[in-house]
């Protein structure tokens, strides 16, 4: 049981929990993810570590309430406990020193899981230039926990509302295009974000690492499910990654595989609805 | 009275029905039965039936109390050798283990010894005999066990009962390995056998930390370094599905049965949607494997409302691997075999749904190094399945977090751990490991076995330390 030590809505509907967690908040590292389980007839969840505090023995999670699993978790107040936390899972990024310059993406919730990877670039001594695109200026998030870890921030949102109109690649491209070295863009959001940043990143033979979400069971390696293609390779997205060489990923059999349950996700959140329904009516 | 020559016939669920249900299939004796089934055991002087159970119980001596209907006098002289009989009663391959050795069986059918260890496990977990803790001395050594299957269990009862303080580190948010996520609900009830059993370790005051993922949160180092044990027990079971590597694997709907059974049983996704975790399943699905995994997944689509359920496995009846008892089930049940047929390729439709397996017909060849006569494919015979669901049941290896965290310890080419066979001794000094993690994919009894084994070599080392 872990307690939930600080709820905070930081757009509509992306949640930022802070967990009492002392033995994960030792080991984990940028990169890392963790399983929640939120009561006993609960899906297993998977969702990135996006900050942890080793003094304070706490983790932090950033997650957008999209079904049944996320909004029951959503549900939790700051002092409840969360049934189950497994982590951390996962490889941890790799960060070093004298990486160069390093382009860190975070498109929507993105931003959450790149934060900390930015962070380790800078503290490595990295240029680090980060690029956070969200649909429009109000669902954009962790803006100022970005600005104090990167040496450039653009922004940019599909509207205009703020920052650069367009999408992350239309930031992407204009560094290139200054005739900025990059040594390496890390990327981290929707498949199809990512997708279009190793697009981008491909004709000019730029390391692109990306952070892939196949639909887990177990995280361990155990079941096979996050099974992801990795070139001619099949590898198990929880314990081989989930970062992986994102030119040689493959996209659209991953889209494919996340598709997998979306009727019976109908069902399940209906299902859930109903006994919020009830809760609320008691 | 001549000596009945068959075993006493065990009451199950009529097939039709438990086809569709999720209770368990075999009903058990009742005690007039079990008294007349142990009445034919001849009470042999020299039996021959104790060389084949691999923890030697004392199968003449229990049979012979039961024979009186002194049931807690029998459980009593199984337990000096079982810590978990009403499992071990359910799951060992009997026909290959103690049955296969027994004088009976040379004439007719053996003693059902394995329903007889059932009667009498079950009838003491029905009377809930008080389990005492343990009183543990202020000094008492620490030991880890990593991983709670069958291995991990039956060593953290000995290593408790002999005065270690005990903690399980398990990666799930369960107990029991293949005991809970693996074998299913109709042949192994949950609350009613394997929890009890995991309840009753606690009572002795073995500590279970869940959601403790070694290799990852702590490595064995820091257990022993930083942590404080004096030893450490690794038990992590064959947990890594293999594939085929063959064409279309990656389709929605191809599943290991790893993935398939841990949604069914651990996360109860037959209770879908009461609980959340989600499993489709089609309406005709392949089952691809022939031993006891493959059995469980067929079985489970039919229960889950698969209509039609094959079972494709590229050798011959006689080498099933699978318990004969659950091939008998299967077949009760309506599972269709497709012997002699290798899978080569899983077709899909536009959207990446599986939608036929193609099949290559096999033929037996010369023996390969197992013995059994090897399966080679008859050119030209290709066919396609029409399926939406394909489950790849063809085996588990070790799982690396472990071994990969600890660099000092051998293990051999296949990824197993390298333990001596008679006490569990990995190459790191205090360091053991039994179970399906040095043996590869083998039984509960055996892993059970190990697991007892290591405690008492664990617990000479650490007197002798
Ligand atoms: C390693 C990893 C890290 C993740 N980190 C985060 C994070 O930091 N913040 C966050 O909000 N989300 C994260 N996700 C995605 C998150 O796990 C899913 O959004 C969540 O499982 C959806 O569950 P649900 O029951 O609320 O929705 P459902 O109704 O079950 O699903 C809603 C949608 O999410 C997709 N989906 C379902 N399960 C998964 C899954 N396990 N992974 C990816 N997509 C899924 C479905 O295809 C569907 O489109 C991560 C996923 C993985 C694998
Ligand atoms: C579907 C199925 C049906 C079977 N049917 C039969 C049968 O009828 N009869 C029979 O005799 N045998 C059967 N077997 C085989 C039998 O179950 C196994 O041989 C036995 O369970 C092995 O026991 P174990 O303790 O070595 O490992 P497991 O039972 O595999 O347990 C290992 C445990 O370790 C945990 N673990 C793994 N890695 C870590 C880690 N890094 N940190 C913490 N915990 C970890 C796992 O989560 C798991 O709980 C079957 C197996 C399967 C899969
Ligand atoms: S433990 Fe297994 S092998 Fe031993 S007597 Fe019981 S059923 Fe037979
Ligand atoms: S060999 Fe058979 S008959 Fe003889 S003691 Fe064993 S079970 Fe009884
Ligand atoms: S989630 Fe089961 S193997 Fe990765």
């Amino acid at each position: 049981m872990n307690k939930i030590l600080k709820k905070e809505l930081l757009s509509p509907s992306v949640w930022l929990f802070e967990i009492e967690a002392p033995r994960i908040a030792k080991k984990a590292e940028p990169g890392q993810f963790l399983i929640i389980r939120t009561n006993e007839e609960g899906e297993r969840l998977p969702l990135t570590i996006a900050d942890f505090n080793r003094e304070k023995g706490s983790v932090t999670i950033v997650f957008q309430e999209v079904g049944a699993g996320t909004s029951l978790l959503a549900q939790l107040n700051e002092g409840e406990c969360i049934l189950d936390v497994v982590a951390p899972l996962g490889k941890k990024t790799h960060i070093e020193k004298n990486m160069g310059t390093v382009v860190c993406i975070g498109g929507g919730i993105g931003v959450a899981p790149i934060h900390p990877i930015a962070r380790g670039m800078h503290e490595a001594g990295n240029k680090v230039i980060s690029i956070m695109g969200a649909k429009n200026k109000d669902i954009l998030i962790l803006e100022d926990e970005m600005r104090a870890v990167s040496d450039e921030v653009l922004i940019t949102t599909d509207d205009g509302s703020y920052g650069i109109k367009g999408f992350v690649t239309t930031a992407l491209q204009q560094i290139i295009d200054r005739g900025e070295k990059i040594n390496e863009v890390v990327a981290i959001g929707p498949v199809v974000m990512m997708r279009s940043v190793v697009e981008a990143t491909r004709p000019y033979n730029i390391k692109t690492v990306v952070s892939l979400n196949p639909i887990m069971v177990d995280g361990t390696g155990m079941c096979g499910g996050c099974r992801v293609k990795i070139g001619d390779e099949i590898k198990f997205a929880c314990v081989d990654g989930p970062e992986f060489d994102g030119h040689l990923v493959d996209f659209a059999g991953l889209l494919s595989r996340q598709r997998m349950y979306k009727d019976k996700e109908k069902v399940e959140s209906d299902h859930v609805c109903n006994l919020t329904k009830i809760k609320e009516v008691l | 009275m001549a000596l009945q020559m068959t075993k006493h016939a065990m009451p199950e669920q009529d097939a039709q029905v438990r086809a569709h249900n999720f209770d368990e299939v075999a009903l058990g004796y009742d005690e007039e039965t079990a008294i007349a089934e142990a009445n034919r055991c001849l009470s042999c002087p020299n039996p021959r039936c104790v060389q084949g159970c691999p923890v030697q119980i004392d199968i003449p001596g229990f049979i012979s109390k039961m024979k009186t209907g002194d049931f807690d006098g029998a459980i009593g002289v199984i337990n000096e050798s079982n810590a978990l009989p009403a499992i071990c009663g359910r799951v060992c391959p009997q026909e290959n283990q103690c049955e296969m050795h027994c004088v009976l069986g040379i004439k007719g059918e053996p003693v059902a010894i394995g329903r007889l260890e059932r009667f009498a496990a079950d009838r003491a977990l029905a009377a809930k005999n008080e389990v005492k803790p343990i009183t543990y001395a202020a000094d008492a050594k620490k030991v880890a066990i990593i991983g709670s299957g069958p291995a991990g269990l039956s060593a953290a009862g000995e290593l408790a009962k002999m005065g270690y303080k005990v903690t399980i580190f398990e990666a799930l948010h369960k107990a029991g390995g293949v005991l809970s996520y693996g074998i299913p609900e109709f042949r192994l009830p949950k609350e009613k056998v394997v929890k009890v059993e995991i309840d009753n370790l606690k009572k002795l005051g073995v500590e279970i930390e869940f959601n403790s993922v070694i290799g990852k949160l702590y490595t064995v180092d820091e257990l022993m370094e930083e942590e404080g044990f004096s030893a450490v027990f690794i038990a992590t079971g064959a947990g890594l599905p293999s594939f085929m590597h063959i064409a279309g694997e990656n389709l929605n709907g191809v599943y290991s049965a790893n993935e398939f059974l841990t949604r069914c049983n651990l996360m109860k996704a037959y209770k879908f949607p009461e609980y959340h975790t989600p499993l489709k399943v089609g309406k005709n699905v392949a089952v691809i494997g022939g031993g006891n995994v493959a059995m469980d997944a067929a079985r489970t689509s039919l229960r889950l409302g698969a209509e039609h359920v094959y079972i494709v496995y590229r050798r011959s009846e006689k080498e099933l691997p699978a318990r004969l008892e659950e091939v008998h089930h299967a077949k009760a049940e309506g599972i269709d075999f497709k012997l002699l047929n290798n899978p080569v390729e899983i077709l899909g439709d536009d959207n990446g749904n599986v939608e036929k397996l193609r099949c290559i017909k096999m033929e037996l060849g010369e023996p390969d190094d197992s013995g059994r006569r090897r399966p080679v494919a008859v050119a030209g015979s290709e066919f396609n399945l029409d399926v939406d669901t394909v489950i790849v049941a063809i085996g588990q290896g070790p799982n690396p977090l472990v071994q990969s965290t600890t660099p000092d310890m051998q293990t051999n080419k296949r990824g197993n751990i390298v333990a001596d066979e008679e006490t569990g001794a990995t190459s790191k000094p205090g360091v053991f490991a039994g179970g399906d993690i040095v043996t590869g994919a083998a039984t509960v009894i055996l892993a059970m076995g190990a697991g007892k084994k290591a405690a008492a070599a664990i617990d000479e080392y650490l007197k002798n330390k």
